[in-house]
């Protein structure tokens, strides 16, 4: 056991130096190049509150350092979900989105931008990310009431698995249609919501995903030993004392609060949810409480990384980072797949 | 054998719909045609095929192929799924999985967008070819990827998490194209990826209806070892199941199946997932059955979608994908919540 | 003690279990025996909880069962249940470590990580302790599974028995550990406050371990007792429809059971 718990705390270390390092990277390179000086100036002037910032320090308060963060808040909510839903469907390819939440985002923005275009009106910044939240909440609310069998009262792993996709597929579907209606402007406005996007990032978003990801982590370790015990099976947990219905209604509601919010916020951006779970099981094992510990360092390190490529490989542009979060996750993925035998 | 009777009620009963739904979809359209033009033109081709009139014609070269494309699209769909979700033994198993699907979206986002780059034309062949090119690669690199350097073999799970992983991979890749895309061309990837079935031609039918048919006939004799699957592979195995042979044929009969129709059509994504599905709701899991009664069912989904995506907008149409989850989620969903034991 | 009363279970028409009433006593080794289809299996999903009877009442300590939540009842009872397949990678000293969980949040702490390592020593697999779990054989993984159950009723508590629900815990079993199963589970049995309910096929291993035997037939007790009073010619013949040849050796008491 004391071995063992050592190999999980390596990790952790090991992730916790990698993530440091990506987020001083990410802090330091983009469209601009911003020196190491310059960020101890305007920090310092910061905390001064000197109003005579140069613009690259500007451009560090008011950009990069909540791009930084709202990467590793995002990253970290993702990959949490993801091993909260793959522990409690007991099943390796579910993604945080399967009850409906990210689908039902997609629809809500892509509503957004063909209403709010063909009605002309604009109503600031906050709309898009609360009507992406309205249908990603909805989604979920419509899985869960329809996957409730109407003898028990309960929802079944499977019922709601299969519901899950059911809504996911009426709702890709709702974004397909609203992108078949949409101008061309539009339909690209849309595209690119769906594959993600960071630059949004302001310190008011930051506040708000930062406390819904940090009190959803912190409830979630809390539930760790009870998704642990559902490995073996829905009865067997319940002989080892743990409530399973309660125990589905937390983490669903953990999930879905995590999900709609940074999804409303950034868009849909759905490898990391699913490959960091894995990825963290190959190294080490299955224990959820250390998945959920180091699957928020592993992936808020996955998408820093990721944003860095982004902004940097077509500077002065960006690229979608949703592209490049397959770009570097699939191959660290196929080749620690290789390497270990990971079978279950 | 009491179920027996029931797996053939059902087929009679699909078989019956398949009819109706075939014949509807012939005669409505984008303009709708009499029963007296659909008989004459039938003659008419056989005898003298050049003096036919615009609507005889319509429905010899537009209308019956499409009507066809549709049932066989549908069939490769839903057997498709039939066979992966029997494999994987995983219920949220789709055809695409192995690659095949993202890989063919790629192969037709890199035509649309160098083609436009170059201002290539290449003919009516180049898409589909493209598209189905990059489907088999796409599997192909799963295959050899996921193949265990020991042992050679490929694991369930390891084809499934690679399966993932590459569909990731590809479809970044679109994502990629349709960013660098000017904005026909964005539209052009986009409609693809919802389908599109306007492709009909005589040519198209014939290459995929040998596909489609073949495929369907070695499934069916491949559906008791699946069966066997249910209980595990090992135990598949004591029952006399060449496991590592079984995997390899499902899964090539899979990527032609999904390949070849979604070279000509662009992604359905909806029907192979749920038709497996409703059929289990319906009777039971013997896979024999579902690949059977699957291709009738997959045809009739694809079919009434096709018909509600020509005559909603009328003279417009509606992407079949969009088409597709508005009818099938509704029965699904119907149908999952009258049946309590699913599973 | 553990006691069932009057217990009637049936799903729509079909009864599955008709008034049964046993009483399951500390310190001795309940066994229940019974043809395919007799209940047994319905008998420990009641007895655990799992499914409420129609007709009748589970008591642990003499308190209703559904008085305890279950987390409460997770402290006193644990269940050994057939066929467990794990959804994910774990390595043994894992799988065990689960059978602790009533006891502690957040971390493990001293007292859980030794009633682990001493129930995996009981039952000889502390030496598999980081050996990934899907590499064992069937019969390890049991094993595997009896240090789990154990460990999660490793220390008396308090004011209360400790109840231990061994559902067919022998099949992976060759005869020897069966044997040696059979002669920890009487070691355990030499705290009083133990009560163990097992279901079992083997009649001889239930002749030869068992202080009392439940006999189900058709849903109900057809007889129960010490095994002269249960496994008698006309019981086995009427549960099994095959005549058994007994052969007692009365000054050791025993008896063997054989079917010709």
């Amino acid at each position: 056991m004391e071995q063992l718990r050592k190999q999980y705390r390596r990790t952790t270390i090991v992730l916790f130096l990698l993530f440091v390092i990506a987020e001083l990277l990410s802090l330091r390179y983009g469209a601009v190049d911003i020196s190491t000086d310059e960020i101890f100036s305007s920090l310092k002037k910061w905390f001064s509150s000197t109003n005579d910032m140069s613009l690259n320090e500007q451009i560090f308060l008011e950009l990069r350092v909540p791009r930084a963060l709202l990467c590793l808040v995002v990253g970290a909510t993702l990959a949490v979900g993801g091993v909260l839903m793959q522990a409690l469907f007991r099943n390796p390819i579910v993604e945080p989105g399967l009850v409906g939440t990210s689908s039902g985002a997609a629809f809500g923005a892509a509503l957004y931008f063909v209403l709010s275009a063909s009605l002309k009106f604009n109503l600031g910044e906050w709309v898009l990310p609360m009507v992406a939240c309205a249908g990603g909440l909805f989604a979920t609310y419509l899985v869960f009431t329809l996957s409730k069998s109407k003898q028990t009262g309960k929802s079944s792993i499977s019922a709601l698995l299969l519901t899950g996709i059911a809504i996911n597929a009426l709702f890709s579907s709702g974004v397909g249609f609203c992108t078949f209606t949409a101008r061309d402007s539009q339909a690209r406005s849309i595209t690119y919501w769906t594959l993600g996007t960071l630059s949004g990032a302001n310190w008011h978003a930051l506040t708000i995903i930062g406390t819904t990801t940090l009190v959803c982590i912190v409830v979630a370790l809390r539930y760790a030993k009870h998704l642990n015990a559902l490995m073996i099976g829905e009865d067997d947990a319940q002989f080892l004392g743990v409530n399973v219905k309660r125990l589905k209604l937390i983490v669903l509601l953990i999930n879905v609060i995590m999900v709609a919010v940074a999804t409303s916020f950034v868009g849909v951006i759905s490898f990391v949810g699913l490959i960091v779970p894995h990825l963290l099981r190959i190294l080490n094992g299955s224990d959820n409480r250390y998945l959920i510990r180091n699957g928020a360092l592993l992936g808020a390190i996955l998408l820093s990384i990721a944003d860095l490529v982004s902004r940097v490989i077509v500077r002065p542009g960006e690229l979608p980072i949703g592209i490049v979060t397959s770009f570097v996750g699939v191959p660290v993925f196929i080749i620690l797949l290789r390497k270990k035998n990971y079978y279950f | 054998m009491e179920q027996r009777k029931h797996y053939k009620g059902t087929t009679f009963f699909l078989l019956l719909l398949l009819i109706v739904t075939a014949l509807c979809s012939m005669y409505f359209g984008g303009v709708d045609l009499t029963i007296d033009e659909i008989v004459a033109a039938i003659q008419k081709r056989f005898t003298s095929p050049e003096d036919m009139s615009l609507n005889e014609r319509i429905f010899i070269e537009i209308r019956l192929p499409r009507a066809l494309l549709c049932l066989l699209v549908g069939a490769s769909l839903a057997v498709g799924g039939v066979l992966m979700q029997a494999l994987f033994r995983n219920p949220i198993v789709e055809p695409g999985l192995v690659g095949v699907s993202s890989g063919a979206a790629f192969g037709a986002a890199v035509y649309f967008v160098v083609g436009a780059m170059y201002n290539y034309q290449g003919g009516e062949w180049s898409l589909p070819l493209a598209a189905c090119a990059g489907g088999i690669l796409a599997s192909a690199i799963v295959f050899t990827i996921s193949r265990s350097k020991e042992t050679g073999k490929s694991s369930i799970v390891s084809l499934l998490l690679t399966g993932i992983a590459v569909n990731a991979l590809f479809l970044s890749g679109v994502g990629y194209l349709s960013f660098i895309a000017h904005n026909p061309q964005l539209r052009d990837i986009t409609f693809w990826c919802l389908g599109n079935l306007s492709g009909a031609n005589w040519n198209r039918i014939i290459i995929l209806g040998i596909t489609t048919i073949a495929c369907i006939a070695i499934a069916l004799r491949y559906s008791k070892h699946l069966n066997a699957l249910m209980i595990g592979e090992e135990e598949a195995q004591f029952l006399g199941v060449n496991i590592k042979r079984l995997k390899l044929i499902i899964l090539a009969i899979n990527v032609i199946l999904v390949a070849v129709a979604t070279a000509f059509v662009g992604i359905i994504s909806f029907v192979g997932l749920i038709v497996p599905h409703l059929l289990r709701f319906i009777n039971g899991s013997d896979n024999r059955f579902l690949i059977l009664n699957g291709a009738l069912l997959g045809a009739i989904l694809l079919s009434a979608a096709d018909i509600v995506a020509r005559l909603l907008l009328r003279p417009a149409e509606l992407p079949i994908g969009v088409v597709t989850s508005l009818i099938g989620v509704p029965v699904f969903i119907i149908l999952l919540r009258t049946k309590n034991h699913y599973f | 003690m553990l006691s069932a009363k009057n217990i009637t279970y049936k799903i729509g028409n079909k009864i599955l279990l008709d008034d049964v009433s046993i009483n399951f006593e500390a310190g001795k080794l309940n066994i229940i025996i019974g043809p395919n289809g007799a209940g047994k299996s319905t008998l420990v999903k009641v007895i655990c909880n799992q499914i409420k009877p129609q007709i009748g009442s589970v008591s642990y300590n003499n308190k209703n069962i559904q008085e305890f939540s279950i987390a409460e009842l997770a402290c006193i009872r644990s269940v050994l249940s057939q066929n467990i397949e794990l959804a994910f990678p774990l390595k043994v000293i894992e799988v065990v470590m689960m059978g602790r969980y009533p006891h502690y949040t957040g971390k493990p702490g001293q007292k859980d990580e030794k009633a682990c390592e001493e129930a995996m020593r009981f039952f000889d697999v502390w030496d598999m302790a980081d050996r990934d779990y899907m590499t064992l054989s069937g019969g390890e993984k049991q094993r595997v599974h009896f240090a789990r159950v154990i460990s999660q009723i490793w220390y008396p508590v308090p004011n209360s028995c400790r109840y231990l629900i061994l559902d067919e815990p022998l099949t992976f079993l060759d005869v020897r550990y069966q044997f040696d199963f059979m002669h920890k589970v009487m070691e355990l049995l030499q705290s009083k406050d133990m009560v163990v309910i097992g279901v079992v096929h083997d009649l001889n291993l239930a002749a030869k371990f068992a202080d009392n035997i439940s006999l189900l037939h058709m849903g109900k007790l057809l007889a129960g007792g010490t095994k002269n009073e249960v496994l008698t010619k006309e019981n086995i013949k009427t549960a099994y429809r095959l005549e058994p040849v007994i052969v007692e050796q009365k000054e050791k008491n025993s008896m063997y059971l054989f079917f010709d």
